[in-house]
């Protein structure tokens, strides 16, 4: 069977040996599955994330995602470009959008896009790779290829917002989005019911103001282990890092003793299906997930 | 007071709506609020915020301009989209911050030493070099920003994390030295150097 094809921007973070390189294996072995090909797009640049606007102003913002737009359409003509991190797909979207809705602003950025030698005339469709499988490949196929459930284990599916908000998954709501729920339970697991699945973690703000953000990852761990939680699974980046990492600091601070693993949704998905640790990206955690791990070793 | 904000303040005289309309992102969605305070009640730092979204619109309308300009709530902004997924006049409330703090922050009216206003400058700066960030340096740059002995007492605050990243792979001390970066930096950098003229000129930074 061939493979679906699609233009790929993995970001920033989904590099090899940076904050998310386990993130990046587990995808490919998901795509490995599931029959998709990820054509990584040459060249593409950093998305400015949400942070960016404070030097940034809108249309320098604008102009970093028209890059990454018409490398993509001048190097995979007619394929979607596609990317794991909410925060490549919530600009890349927001970029393709505001250009088909105004012309002189695509004037505007073409300008700015012919110092790098590129010019845009839009028609690339940004995604996120939630979409592809919920929407390209499904859930029977994604179910079918379940060899190991996951068994016991339970998991607070924790969406967070760049994923969920604005834009979100087609037929979702922003207030108790239902696909990550569905995802763990497609992997044989369990989903617990609890209430900061769509919590924000503070995001950048973790570097900024540390104990505002984490107050709120405090009280998303603190809901998932008093929902019965062994482990928060996620879609964002930026969720995992500040949820798990900042749990030793919170710790320090303020004497509580968590230690939740929290691990991506593709994780999930390569152990179910047959994937060992390593391919899962499990080294990759700073606070293991040993019963995963266990599962993979069987 | 900077030339760019006199320049601005000649330009709209008592008219601070009209200057926001014109100046900031999506600006011209301001007057549609209707002051319902869900997204004040939705924000997840509210309490942080001097003023919430509701207030500052208001406050727009109202010519509040020093009050809104070199206020840090906007600041505050997460960007969580929690206030544009329940505004119910579809405010792009989030952009409308973003805009706001940009704007103030070009005029150099925003509050000095802002600490979400230094993290975005050091990771526009990081992203600007070379067309992708490097997360090292990045860390770096935040936890040294305020001198050696500091660094260190964060880092060794942070050890077991600094050192789980490390060797789970996600932190590359050799990022010091060669770290991921685009082929076409020098082009990048032409373009977004373009890109900020084209919105100087349009925001009458430049004349």
């Amino acid at each position: 069977m061939s493979k679906k094809q699609y233009a790929f921007y993995p970001g920033c973070s989904s590099q090899k040996k940076v904050s998310a390189d386990n993130f990046l294996r587990s995808i490919d072995v998901v795509c490995d599955k599931l029959d998709v090909q990820l054509n990584e797009i040459p060249d593409w640049n950093c998305c400015g994330a949400s942070i960016g606007y404070g030097e940034g102003g809108q249309l320098p913002r604008i102009v970093l995602s028209a890059r990454n737009l018409a490398l993509s359409s001048n190097q995979f003509a007619g394929q979607d470009m596609v990317s794991v991190c909410p925060a490549c797909w919530l600009a890349s979207r927001e970029t393709a959008e505001r250009l088909h809705e105004s012309s002189s602003l695509l004037a505007d950025t073409n300008e700015a896009l012919k110092e790098a030698g590129l010019s845009y005339s839009g028609g690339v469709k940004a995604r996120h790779f939630i979409e592809v499988l919920i929407e390209d490949i499904g859930w029977d196929k994604m179910q079918e290829k379940v060899v190991k459930p996951l068994g016991d284990i339970k998991f607070a599916g924790y969406v967070g917002c760049q994923t969920n908000r604005p834009f979100g998954i087609a037929g979702e709501s922003f207030e108790n989005p239902q696909y990550l729920d569905k995802m763990i339970e497609m992997c044989g697991a369990e989903a617990v019911p609890y209430d900061q699945k769509v919590t924000c973690c503070g995001g950048a703000l973790a570097f900024s103001e540390p104990d505002k953000a984490q107050k709120q990852i405090r009280d998303i761990v603190e809901s998932a282990y008093d929902h019965g939680a062994e482990m928060i699974v996620t879609p964002c980046q930026l969720c995992q890092t500040n949820v798990e990492v900042y749990q030793t600091e919170i710790n320090r601070k303020q004497g509580t003793k968590f230690h939740m693993p929290v691990v991506y949704y593709s994780q999930l998905m390569t152990v179910a299906y047959g994937g060992t640790a390593k391919q899962a990206g499990l080294d990759g955690q700073v606070i293991k997930a040993e019963k995963l791990e266990k599962i993979a070793g069987k | 007071m900077t030339t760019a904000n006199q320049n601005a303040v000649a330009r709209y005289k008592n008219s601070f709506l009209k200057e926001v309309e014109a100046n900031v992102e999506d600006g011209h969605m301001v007057k549609m609020c209707m002051q319902c305070g869900v997204c004040a009640g939705s924000c997840p730092l509210g309490n942080a915020w001097e003023h919430s979204p509701q207030k500052l619109f208001m406050m727009i309308r109202a010519g509040k301009r020093d009050e809104v300009l070199k206020s840090d709530s906007m600041w505050m902004c997460t960007s969580c989209y929690n206030c544009i997924s329940r505004c119910p006049r579809k405010l792009p409330i989030t952009h409308i911050m973003h805009g706001l703090a940009n704007y103030a922050y070009r005029l150099g009216i925003a509050p000095q030493g802002q600490p979400t206003q230094g993290v975005a400058r050091m990771f526009w700066d990081n992203l600007a070099k070379t067309g992708r960030i490097n997360e090292l340096k990045f860390a770096i740059d935040l936890y040294f920003k305020d001198g050696l002995a500091s660094g260190m007492q964060v880092v060794w605050n942070m050890k077991e994390d600094v050192l789980g990243l490390v060797k789970a792979n996600r932190l590359n001390l050799l990022e010091l030295f060669s770290a991921h970066e685009c082929q076409d930096k020098i082009g990048i950098q032409k373009m977004l150097a373009k890109a900020r003229e084209i919105e100087d000129r349009r925001k009458g930074f430049t004349q």
